[in-house]
């Protein structure tokens, strides 16, 4: 279990290294630097949304976004991958709850979906969004697994790798859609800029849920492993 | 000393000391609660630098998700200790 002293020193001297450079890093960051926020303000007008964070996730850096969310989709095939199935009825164990954390549940459960549904609706113009949404239900969706609620195997070996791959696959739809009208990869009209970014946000508040609750389950072995 | 200074200070002084007892604390699960506070800390400070959006995603996914997935790693090792020592219970 304990280290050696070597590599206890050699470990105490790099996170000290880094600590150093960190720290010169930040000292050297101009200190007036409004960076990119001038020009997001001033494109914030031709985006879909009025909340600058939203903007650029979803419309300026909708990119990074659409890759994100495939790596997330990749890391949920992969935990998958090592439970050989993506049938949840074979992976989520049967918990025995206590009297107390059933109830809590039950409470506590549509409250947080309500939560996420509200943080998602609330992006478009306040701090919020599909990330932060989708994380909230997929806690929502771990706590009734905790709880013994198996409500989750109601996805059948079917529509639980279609919603992990439903941002994706929106995602994609939106950009091939744009290509075939002659657009840019992800350059929304400014018409409907709005509609297409909420309708991005939904499926990816969907599979950020269930992606989330997926790597939690898949990494859920049933005790008779 | 202005009261918002203070905070701060005390909220990076927080994250520095629960951050060493995350490393420092001997069992798993004691670890891993630190480490759900350190989270919620840390969205506390996200906050504090007018980062709403991170600090909610600090929150829901630095403490809530990942705290439930380390919390029952935790669980699935002492299950699995136990059952070994019962099995090697079993055989003298």
């Amino acid at each position: 279990m304990h280290a050696s002293v070597q590599i206890r020193a050699a470990a105490t001297f790099l996170s000290g290294a880094l600590g150093v450079v960190l720290i010169a890093a930040v000292l050297q960051l101009p200190r007036d630097a409004a960076g990119l926020t001038r020009l997001v303000d001033d494109e914030l007008t031709r985006a879909g949304v009025t909340h600058a964070v939203t903007a650029v996730l979803l419309d300026f850096r909708a990119y990074d976004t659409f890759l994100e969310i495939g790596v997330l989709l990749l890391a949920a095939l992969g935990s998958l991958a090592i439970r050989r199935t993506v049938d949840l009825r074979d992976i989520v164990p049967i918990a025995v709850p206590g009297p107390v954390l059933a109830v809590m549940t039950r409470v506590v459960v549509p409250i947080m979906v309500l939560t996420g549904g509200y943080l998602l609706w609330l992006g478009t113009h306040a701090p919020g969004g599909a990330f932060q949404a989708g994380a909230v239900i997929a806690a929502a969706a771990i706590l009734a697994l905790l709880a013994g609620r198996r409500s989750i195997t109601a996805l059948g070996p079917r529509a639980f790798p279609a919603l992990l791959a439903s941002g994706f696959i929106t995602f994609q739809a939106v950009a091939w859609f744009l290509l075939i009208g002659g657009r840019r990869l992800l350059d929304y009209p400014p018409a409907i800029a709005g509609e297409l970014i909420v309708v991005i946000e939904l499926a990816v508040t969907v599979a950020v849920a269930v992606g989330l609750a997926g790597l939690f389950a898949a990494a859920h072995p049933r005790d008779d492993d | 000393m202005e009261p918002d200074l203070l905070l701060d200070l005390v909220l990076a002084l927080a994250l520095f000391w629960v951050s060493w007892r995350v490393l420092a604390v001997p069992e798993l699960f004691g670890a891993v609660v630190l480490f759900i506070v350190f989270g919620l800390l840390m969205a506390l400070a996200f906050a504090r630098l007018a980062a709403p959006d991170i600090a909610l995603a600090e929150a829901a996914i630095g403490a809530g998700v990942t705290g439930a997935l380390l919390l029952d790693a935790v669980g699935h090792l002492e299950r699995r200790r136990r059952h070994d020592t019962d099995r090697l219970g079993d055989g003298r």
